[in-house]
């Protein structure tokens, strides 16, 4: 990666530091994803829009993860390029395969609604540094939330096809949508550091803003039943390590490559 | 792949306060909300506007290459429609 200077002051604690590693990783392994789209985008506008997109996210990776590393002397390569995948505590649904554009978009819109909900609240954080990060993240998840609404409108509200197919989508992600608000021990102890919120509180205001997303597309939200998890303790989908290859081969190749 | 049916749009940007929307360039989408969102990303990803107009390209009326002659030529030899033709007589102040 490029240059950047070292974060101001590192994280108080381990469990900041992990917790922005966190955070990190959901927006480092999403902008890989959507890296994928690069040149193979229905037009070449949304081609651009979608890398603006992973790039916004790359952004937000480095700061995230180059202020969680300093805590252990790590730096945000050594983070992005050699762990491996058990060490990667990303949100499954940050992962999971593309999919049409349909799968896409709906992905964008349950996870950068979440995004939303979460950096608002950071902003409040009682870590500077995350306060710092968030604030400035905002304005641009804000931008992916209306993107991705703008796309699952015409999908779902637009032909018969696109309608199907938006439908299938939003039934293929839908299950990984339950881990985004799922408490565990490190979130609680963060939530009582006053450092970020409990997943579980986001979810009221998540789940009310996409409804209406959704139910304005004329596509009806699937009921809960298979809630996959375990991306915040390392287990991972089928196709991330292919992921990960894709991300990292060039610098285990090329150890200490440079731009 | 992006269809023929998909519209064209000319993109006009306001670089700053205070001046003009200028001609950009065009780009396909198939509603004027994508339009500018499109254009947004295509046109001011680096920080080059303010404010976004975008038009149909088809609803543009534009003068075609065929009368440039009959348009424009006959005032290329009309030095006198310029002030600066006219000398200022002697005795004008204040100009």
């Amino acid at each position: 990666m490029i240059d950047s200077g070292p974060p101001v002051n590192a994280p108080a604690n381990a469990d900041i530091a992990e917790y922005a590693i966190r955070l990190g990783d959901d927006a480092l392994i999403l902008s890989q994803r959507l890296s994928e789209w690069s040149a193979r985008s229905p037009q070449i506008e949304e081609d651009l829009a979608l890398m603006n997109i992973a790039l916004d996210l790359l952004g937000q990776a480095r700061s995230l993860l180059a202020y969680g590393g300093s805590f252990s002397g790590r730096t945000e390569d050594e983070l992005a390029y050699l762990r491996e995948e058990r060490q990667f505590t990303n949100l499954q649904l940050a992962e999971i395969d593309n999919g049409d554009f349909a799968v896409t978009m709906i992905r964008q819109l349950l996870f950068s609604s979440y995004q939303y909900e979460l950096y608002r609240d950071l902003e409040s954080s009682r870590d500077a540094q995350l306060a710092a990060i968030a604030a400035k993240a905002v304005k641009e998840v804000a931008y992916h939330v209306e993107h991705a609404t703008t796309w699952v409108l015409r999908l779902g509200d637009g032909t018969a096809q696109s309608h199907d197919r938006t439908q299938a989508a939003l039934e293929l992600v839908w299950p990984f949508s339950h881990e985004l608000f799922a408490d565990d021990s490190l979130s609680r102890r963060i939530a009582d550091l006053g450092v970020g919120p409990l997943p579980s509180v986001l979810h009221e205001a998540w789940l009310a803003a996409v409804r209406a997303v959704l139910e304005q597309a004329t596509i009806t939200v699937p009921e809960d039943n298979w809630k996959p998890s375990g991306g915040r303790s390392g287990l991972h989908t089928e196709g991330f390590g292919f992921l990960l290859a894709e991300l990292q081969h060039l610098h285990r190749s090329h150890p200490g490559a440079r731009w | 792949m992006s269809t023929p049916a998909t519209p064209l749009w000319e993109v006009f940007v306001r670089p700053a306060r205070g001046t003009n929307h200028v001609h950009v360039g065009s780009l396909h989408a198939s509603d004027a909300t994508l339009a500018l969102q499109n254009a947004r990303d295509l046109y001011t990803r680096r920080s080059e506007g303010v404010s976004i107009w975008v038009v149909p390209s088809v609803d543009i009326t534009a003068s075609s290459p065929e009368e440039k002659d009959a348009f424009f030529e006959p005032s290329a030899d009309k030095p006198y429609r310029h002030p600066t033709f006219y000398s200022i007589p002697d005795g004008v102040e204040h100009l």
